[in-house]
C-alpha cells in the first residue's frame, strides 16, 4: 500500500488515452446508432437487411473477439489499413455498442404515439417533417437514459484496448504489475477506483436524465 | 504473416478451437449460477434494516458493476495472492467465474428488484395480514410471482455473458480464444482463426437470442420500461 | 347545382377478415355542415379517417375537389397514388382527434404555428400573427406559452381545433373530439365548433354521440349502421320523426344516457 504515490503518476500516463478512446467511440457509436436505427425503419428492404445483418452479428459476437478480428484480420482481409490501433480500438467499441444503441434508436422511434403521426399527417407534413419536428424529438428523449447507461458500458470498454497494445491505464498498471507483481492488488484497486471516478458523473448524469425523459413526451 | 484468406488454414484450425467450447459453455454456466445466486446477496444486503450498511453496500455494488471486468479478473488472478489476511493463489477458472460471476450479480440483482418491484403492493399486505413469517413471504408469494416474467431477462444475461466469457482467455483460461490465440501464434496465422471464433459465436448465440425474443413475446412480459435502463 | 367538395363512391373497408364499410356513397357540398352518427363498430370514424388518409379503401374512390384521392394518372392507367399526390389532395382537409395529439415538446403556440411555417412555407411572423388570433379566438390567448401538459382536456381540445383552423382547409373533420372530456369540458369546446360552424365557410363532418348539438349545428345528419348509410337527411326529421327501428333504438339510448 505504500507504493500508491508512485504507482498513480504512472496510472495517469494512460489516462489520456482511456479518455480519448471513450469519446471518439461515443460519438462515433451515437452516429451509427442513429443512422443505422433509422435505416431500419426505412421502406426500402435492402437498406433494412443489411442493417439488419450489422446488428445481429455485432451483438452477436463479443467485442474482445470483434477487437483482435478488426486488429489482426481487416489489414488482412479487406487490405484496409486503419493508420492506427487507436482507430482499430475505437471502431470496434463504436461498431459493437452502436449496434445495441441502435435497438434502442429503433424502440424510441416507435414508441411515439401513433396518435402524434396522424397529427402530423392531418396538417400535411411530409414524412421527413414529421420524423424531424414531431417524431425525433420526443423519441431522443425517452432515448437518453439508455444511451446514458451505454456510455458507462463504454467506458469499461476503453480497457479492451491494452489488449492490443494501447497505452491506456490497464496498460501502464499491467506494465508496472509484471515488475512489482507483490503490489499487483494495489495496482488493479487503483485502476479501479480511477475507472469508478470517472464513472460517478455519468451514474449522476444518467439518474438525471431518466426523469427529464418522462416529460415532453406522448408514447404509447 | 499470410495476406490472402486460406481455407486450408480454416479447416486445419476448426477442430482445434471447437474444442474449447465445451470450456467457454462451462464457464458460462458456471458463472452465471454464481451470479445467479450472488444477486440474491445484493438484494438483500441492500434491503438490509440498518441504513449505513445498506449504503456501503449499494455503492459497494456499484462500484463493481460500474468498473471494467476486465481490470476486475486482472485483480483476482495477479492481486489477490497479496492480499492481506484473505489472500491466495487462484485458478484461471477461479477467477473466470468468480470475477465474471460477481461482476454480472449485480445487474442481475437489478433484474430481481425489478421484478420484485412489479409485484403488486397488495400481496405484500396480504402477506402481512395472513401472519406469513418473512421467509415464508419470500419464498409462498413474493417470489412466485417475481421470477415468471424475469425469466427472458435473466436469459439475455446468460448470453452477454457467454460473450463475455473470452475476456478470461487474457489470465489464462482455455477457450476458444485463447485456442485461437494459440493456434495464430503456432502458425503466424490470426485471420481465419478469429474468423472461426467469431463465427462459433454467432452460430451459437443467436438461436439462443432468437429463443430468448420467442420467450419475451410468449410471457407478454408486464415489464414497464424503467427496468430497461437497469440493462446491458 | 353545386359541385361536391367530396365524393365517395361505392367505397368498402376491410381490415383483415372483417368488412366495416360496405359500399358508402356520399356526396358532401361546400361548407355543408354534417353530423355522422351510429353504434360503435359502424365505421363512422372509418369513413373520415380515410378521407384524412389515414386508412386506404380496400375499394372504391374518394374524389376531393374533383381530384381523385387515393388513386392517380400515371400515363393511361389509374395507379395507387403516392405520397406527392396523397400530399397535394389533402391539404384542404383538417382533423381533430379524440385525443388531441398534440405536440407535447411545443409550446401551444409552436404547435399552432408549425404547420403553417414547414408545410405552407410561411414566414415565421405571418405564421405567429396567425396563430395567436387563432388561439385568442378559441379563448387561450392568454395561454400562449404553456404546454400542452399544463392544460386541462377541454383546453387541449380547442387548441387542436386551433392548430387545424389556421391551416384553413376546406373540409375539417371531427373525430369524436368530446368523447375523451370529462362532462363539463364539453360545453366549451361544443361552443367554439358551434362558432366556427357559423362562420360558414368550411365544410365540416362531425363523427359525435352529441344529438343535441348535432340538431343545432348540422345541415344534414346521416346515420350509419352495419357499414352502409341507412339513414341520410335534415336533423330534425332524422332524430325527432325517424320510422328507422334501429335508429330509433340507437338514439333511445343516447336519450337515456343523457
Amino acid at each position: 500500500m505504500d507504493n500508491i504515490t508512485e504507482i498513480i503518476p504512472i496510472l495517469l500516463k494512460g489516462l489520456k488515452i482511456t479518455i480519448i478512446v471513450l469519446i471518439g467511440s461515443a460519438i462515433l457509436s451515437y452516429l451509427i446508432a442513429f443512422i443505422s436505427g433509422l435505416c431500419s425503419l426505412s421502406n426500402n428492404v435492402i437498406l433494412r437487411k443489411f442493417t439488419g445483418f450489422y446488428i445481429e452479428i455485432f451483438r452477436g459476437t463479443s467485442l474482445i473477439v470483434q477487437l483482435f478480428w478488426l486488429y489482426y484480420a481487416l489489414p488482412i482481409l479487406f487490405k484496409i489499413d486503419l493508420g492506427s490501433d487507436l482507430l482499430a480500438g475505437i471502431i470496434a467499441i463504436a461498431l459493437n455498442y452502436g449496434a445495441y444503441m441502435s435497438e434502442v434508436v429503433r424502440g424510441s422511434i416507435l414508441s411515439v404515439s401513433k396518435g402524434q403521426t396522424e397529427a402530423g399527417i392531418a396538417l400535411n407534413m411530409t414524412r421527413a417533417q414529421r420524423m424531424r419536428l414531431i417524431i425525433l424529438p420526443q423519441a431522443v428523449r425517452m432515448m437518453l437514459p439508455e444511451f446514458g447507461n451505454y456510455l458507462i458500458q463504454m467506458l469499461k470498454a476503453t480497457s479492451l484496448v491494452s489488449l492490443i497494445g494501447l497505452s491506456d491505464m490497464l496498460y501502464y498498471g499491467n506494465l508496472y504489475r509484471s515488475t512489482h507483481i507483490a503490489q499487483a492488488s494495489t495496482v488493479y484497486l487503483l485502476i479501479l477506483i480511477a475507472y469508478f471516478i470517472l464513472a460517478l458523473p455519468l451514474i449522476w448524469l444518467v439518474r438525471k436524465m431518466e426523469s427529464f425523459s418522462k416529460k415532453g413526451v406522448a408514447s404509447e | 504473416m499470410n495476406s490472402e484468406w486460406s481455407w486450408e488454414i480454416f479447416s486445419d484450425a476448426f477442430p482445434f478451437i471447437v474444442k474449447g467450447v465445451g470450456v467457454t459453455f462451462g464457464l458460462t454456466v458456471a458463472s452465471f449460477l454464481f451470479a445467479l445466486i450472488f444477486g440474491f446477496v445484493w438484494l438483500f444486503l441492500r434491503r438490509f434494516p440498518f441504513k449505513t450498511i445498506s449504503w456501503v453496500f449499494t455503492w459497494i455494488m456499484e462500484f463493481i458493476r460500474s468498473t471494467p471486468p476486465l481490470v476486475q479478473l486482472f485483480f483476482l488472478y495477479f492481486g489477490w495472492p497479496s492480499v492481506p489476511y484473505v489472500g491466495a493463489t487462484l485458478s484461471p477458472i477461479t477467477c473466470a467465474i468468480v470475477g465474471l460471476g460477481l461482476h454480472f450479480s449485480t445487474y442481475i440483482s437489478e433484474v430481481y428488484r425489478s421484478g420484485i418491484d412489479s409485484v403488486d403492493n397488495g400481496q405484500w399486505e396480504a402477506a402481512r395480514a395472513l401472519n406469513f413469517s418473512t421467509p415464508q413471504k419470500w419464498t409462498k408469494i413474493i417470489l412466485p410471482q417475481a421470477l415468471p416474467p424475469m425469466v427472458p431477462m435473466l436469459g439475455n444475461y446468460l448470453i452477454i455473458m457467454f460473450k463475455e466469457i473470452p475476456l478470461a482467455a487474457t489470465i489464462g483460461t482455455v477457450g476458444m480464444l485463447r485456442l485461437a490465440q494459440d493456434y495464430g501464434d503456432q502458425h503466424w496465422a490470426y485471420l481465419e482463426p478469429l474468423t472461426i471464433v467469431a463465427l462459433l459465436f454467432l452460430v451459437l448465440s443467436y438461436p439462443s437470442s432468437l429463443l430468448i425474443r420467442w420467450l419475451e413475446k410468449k410471457l407478454n412480459h408486464k415489464f414497464d420500461k424503467k427496468h430497461a435502463s437497469a440493462s446491458l | 347545382m353545386i359541385e361536391p367538395i367530396v365524393q365517395f363512391h361505392d367505397v368498402h373497408k376491410s381490415f383483415g377478415n372483417v368488412d366495416v364499410l360496405k359500399g358508402i356513397n356520399l356526396d358532401i357540398k361546400p361548407a355543408e355542415k354534417i353530423a355522422l352518427i351510429g353504434p360503435s363498430g359502424s365505421g363512422k370514424t372509418t369513413v373520415i379517417r380515410m378521407l384524412m388518409t389515414l386508412e386506404e379503401p380496400t375499394s372504391g374512390q374518394i374524389i376531393v375537389e374533383g381530384e381523385n384521392l387515393w388513386q392517380m394518372q400515371k400515363g393511361n392507367k389509374l395507379v395507387r397514388a403516392n405520397e406527392k399526390h396523397l400530399r397535394s389532395v389533402r391539404g384542404e382537409i383538417g382533423m381533430v382527434f379524440q385525443h388531441f395529439n398534440l405536440f407535447p415538446h411545443m409550446t401551444i403556440l409552436e404547435n399552432c404555428m408549425t404547420a403553417p411555417i414547414q408545410v405552407r412555407k410561411q414566414d415565421k411572423e405571418t405564421a405567429k400573427q396567425n396563430s395567436i388570433e387563432m388561439l385568442k379566438k378559441v379563448g387561450l390567448g392568454d395561454k400562449l406559452d404553456n404546454y400542452p401538459s399544463q392544460l386541462s382536456g377541454g383546453q387541449k381540445q380547442r387548441v387542436a381545433m386551433a392548430r387545424a383552423l389556421v391551416m384553413k382547409p376546406k373540409i375539417m373533420l371531427f373525430d369524436e373530439v368530446t368523447s375523451a372530456l370529462d362532462p363539463e369540458l364539453v360545453g366549451e369546446v361544443l361552443e367554439v365548433i358551434r362558432d366556427i360552424a357559423h362562420e360558414g365557410e368550411m365544410a365540416m363532418v362531425l363523427v359525435t354521440h352529441e344529438m343535441d348539438f348535432a340538431l343545432d349545428v348540422a345541415d344534414r345528419v346521416i346515420f350509419l349502421d352495419e357499414g352502409v348509410i341507412a339513414e341520410d337527411g335534415k336533423p330534425e326529421e332524422i332524430l325527432q320523426h325517424s320510422n328507422n327501428e334501429r335508429l330509433q333504438s340507437f338514439l333511445h339510448r343516447f336519450r337515456n344516457m343523457s
